[in-house]
């Protein structure tokens, strides 16, 4: 027992926001987790960010939102791990109340992308990649990923589109989230016949670059009155993992090493074993991330990540339901904010309160949020409170 | 109407003094045409979608100046008017030849309208030629002139590999705007919606413009082209089928077809002015020329809705009623049709010689 609970929840849709700035994105969301936590108001605010300053040329988002949102004078300040940004800001903020020293936490996963082009963005995001080594060569994230899948389907033979069922998944469920970018289910031949991004990946193997913000406040059960308006749900186990920033600095580039290590250290806090989580909220930027979490998480073997997607086990009625509410492919992938999306869907999920995507009876949830290739890794358990 | 109050509290439609509208017309289109396939080929191996067929482009010794003067002198031979009798010769375009000087002199001179005439150049990106024309709405409603010229002309610039390379094409059309009473039809009302939104843009000694990729669809041209139509719809009580057709501005082929089909008109009505796929996105001329289309086989009593997007942005939408004055008319200059049809097509290579795409120093 952790003793620190998610005490409310709240979201923007993700989406190109064009209408809305960072602040008022942010606003939104730290609004509605305040409220959804019956107007509950932190002492500290710790927000998942990673490309404000390139993209808004805006950094000193702690104060800047801290201010924006009437909260002065609490303890505020970014924190920045690539895509895993906004988790390694919920993991600031479970060590933070767990400590003892901050009774009331908010985490705020907020990032804004369309304000600048396309290009710009995909460069920006490359900034999460190894500079002088990866960056500086021409790489993006994209690119990376598509390497990655084509050497994937090569080492291990996977037929064609024998990655599609991870993207077919995430729409099909993605449909029930009305915070989802995408809210349609997609039939295999329009995967089949979608244009090529960087082969082998196309379109429908690219989580689309958006803006959100999504928040949580954390806090200890023994600080909430009794009757509280919705059951509580628990930070079991939280764990943080980094690996070589490059990915050519490792002996095996189909491993995500640190993916693995964090799954095992939060499901040791937890007293769990991964195979007792009733949903995986993993990071599916790219198809080929889907594969390589599950093989690291030890819930397939090395190469037979992507039978899963073939076999049903992660639809919402099977053995271990992924990307419940969209995951990043149709719900959006809103940079450094993913992390607050992904924990605030897997607490709907143990809440009993994800609609038509809810996974029944749904009591201990796995989520897990990547920086780069898995060069960092960030996971948590999330369990429904006794 | 009466100029200082406005007949509906939200939508302030423009509406003359004394009836106003179109007396002659004229289009022109050049003929040399590169297929989109060409740009592709060059470009992205091939692949990819294809936003029209082909675009127009302009021979080695034409311009704006050049091209204005065509579809000026088919605009008069429509009229039959004295082009001594035009008060005001306005020329809308974001290719002027020259960044000062004006177009509107060279073709005042040409056409004979000189001296004793307004002239000018008009500039808001692609809806430079309807500023023109409700400009000229203005000018012949109040009676300060009998006649003037409206004009909406491009060349239009497409950076080498850019998107709007594809589309980027070269054309427009001219309006004879006079008394209603000599009207083939009648401009009954025009409303112009207007913000400050930079989806497309090009500074001052840039070659080519730029642009904010999707940030153009959306927050720009359908948030534009949609408000202006509606409120047009409101403020004259009419519906969709109260219209034989629509015409919008035209950057590509999809985006005009999915505006009509959200202001709810079906593709039968959009379908007469949509010339993009044909001769590609002609800017300043795009949404008039393909008003010229409809013109040159429209019947008596038909109404239209023309509604240009210019980015920056802003939406002028207009109201137009076909008369009787419009038998015989289209057969007294070259019709659009004709324009289009004569058609010499030209490979990528033939395109960056004529646009001056390969410059050394």
């Amino acid at each position: 027992m952790t003793n620190v609970v998610i005490a409310g929840i709240g979201q923007t849709p993700v989406n190109e926001h064009w209408d809305l700035s960072l602040r008022e994105l942010g606003l939104q969301a730290m609004e509605a987790a305040m409220q959804d936590a019956g107007g509950l108001r932190p002492n500290a605010l710790y927000v998942g960010n990673m490309l404000s300053g390139a993209l808004s040329h805006q950094a000193h988002l702690g104060a800047m939102l801290a201010d924006f949102a009437g909260l002065t004078g609490i303890e505020a300040a970014a924190i920045e791990a690539a895509g895993a940004s906004a988790a390694m800001a919920l993991r600031v903020g479970f060590l933070a109340v767990a400590s003892g020293q901050v009774d009331v936490a908010l985490v705020l996963g907020v990032e804004k992308l369309s304000d600048q082009v396309p290009a710009q963005v995909e460069s920006a995001l490359a900034m999460g990649t190894d500079a002088d080594y990866e960056a500086e060569q021409g790489l993006t994230l994209t690119a990376q990923a598509a390497l990655l899948a084509q050497r994937y389907l090569h080492e291990f033979k996977v037929p064609e589109h024998g990655l599609a069922g991870f993207s077919l998944t995430a729409h099909a469920n993605g449909a029930h989230n009305p915070n989802a970018m995408f809210r349609k289910a997609v039939k295999p031949e329009i995967y089949a016949s979608a244009a090529i991004v960087s082969a082998p990946l196309n379109m429908f193997d690219i989580a689309p670059n958006a803006d959100g913000a999504a928040a949580l406040l954390l806090t200890r059960a023994e600080l909430l009155p009794p009757k509280f308006p919705h059951p509580l749900v628990e930070i079991a186990g939280s764990s943080a993992v980094t690996d070589t920033l490059a990915l050519h600095d490792r002996p095996d580039p189909l491993t995500f090493n640190a993916a693995r290590l964090s799954v095992e250290r939060a499901c040791a806090q937890a007293g769990i074993l991964p195979n007792d989580a009733d949903l995986f909220e993993l990071f599916d930027a790219f198809s080929i991330y889907s594969a390589l979490s599950l093989e690291a998480a030890g819930f397939s073997e090395r190469g037979q990540g992507w039978v899963w997607a073939r076999n049903g086990a992660i639809r919402l009625d099977g053995d271990l339901p992924i990307a419940t509410l969209g995951g990043l492919k149709a719900r959006g992938f809103p940079g450094g904010a993913t992390g607050a999306y992904q924990a605030v869907e897997a607490t709907l999920q143990l809440r009993g309160q994800a609609g038509g995507a809810q996974v029944p009876g749904a009591k201990t949830a796995l989520v897990q949020s990547l920086g780069g290739p898995a060069s960092t890794a960030v996971t948590h358990v999330l369990t429904i409170a006794q | 109407m009466e100029t200082t109050t406005h007949d509906h509290e939200h939508v302030r439609l423009l509406k003359t003094e004394h009836p106003v509208g179109i007396v002659g017309y004229g289009a022109y289109v050049p003929r040399y045409r590169l297929p989109a396939r060409e740009v592709a080929r060059i470009w992205t191996a091939g692949t990819g979608g294809l936003p029209i067929e082909e675009k127009s482009v302009p021979g080695l010794d034409e311009d704006v100046a050049t091209m204005s003067i065509e579809a000026a002198r088919n605009a008069l031979a429509r009229a039959q008017i004295d082009p001594r009798d035009l008060r005001a010769v306005w020329v809308g375009s974001e290719s002027h030849p020259y960044a000062v000087k004006p177009t509107s002199t060279i073709v005042a001179e040409a056409i004979g309208a000189v001296p004793s005439t307004q002239a000018a150049d008009w500039e808001f990106a692609c809806k430079a030629g309807t500023e023109a024309m409700v400009a000229a709405m203005g000018f012949v409603g109040s009676q300060m002139a009998r006649y003037a010229l409206a004009i909406g002309m491009d060349t239009a610039q497409g950076r080498p590999g850019d998107a709007l390379e594809y589309t980027a094409g070269a054309g427009g059309a001219a309006f004879v705007i006079g008394p209603g009473e000599e009207s083939l039809a009648e401009i009954e009302s025009s409303y112009s919606f207007v913000t400050d939104t930079p989806d497309f843009w090009r500074r001052q000694y840039a070659r080519y413009p730029e642009h904010g990729q999707r940030f153009t669809g959306e927050p720009a041209y359908f948030k534009h082209i949609i408000s202006a139509g509606e409120a047009m719809f409101e403020a004259t009580n009419t519906k969709p089928e109260d219209y034989a057709y629509a015409v919008f501005h035209q950057p590509n082929t999809k985006f005009p077809q999915r505006a009509g089909a959200m202001l709810g008109f079906k593709p039968e009505q959009v379908e007469t002015g949509l010339l993009v796929p044909r001769i590609g996105n002609t800017y300043s001329g795009a949404a008039i020329i393909g008003l010229t289309a409809i013109l040159d086989i429209a019947e008596p009593g038909e109404r239209i809705m023309l509604v240009s997007f210019g980015s920056g942005a802003g939406s002028d939408a207009m109201v137009l009623r076909v008369t009787d004055r419009i038998a015989g008319k289209p057969e007294l200059a070259t019709r659009t049709e004709e324009y289009i049809s004569r058609r010499t097509e030209i490979d990528y290579a033939e395109y960056v010689r004529m646009r001056g795409k390969l410059t050394m120093k």
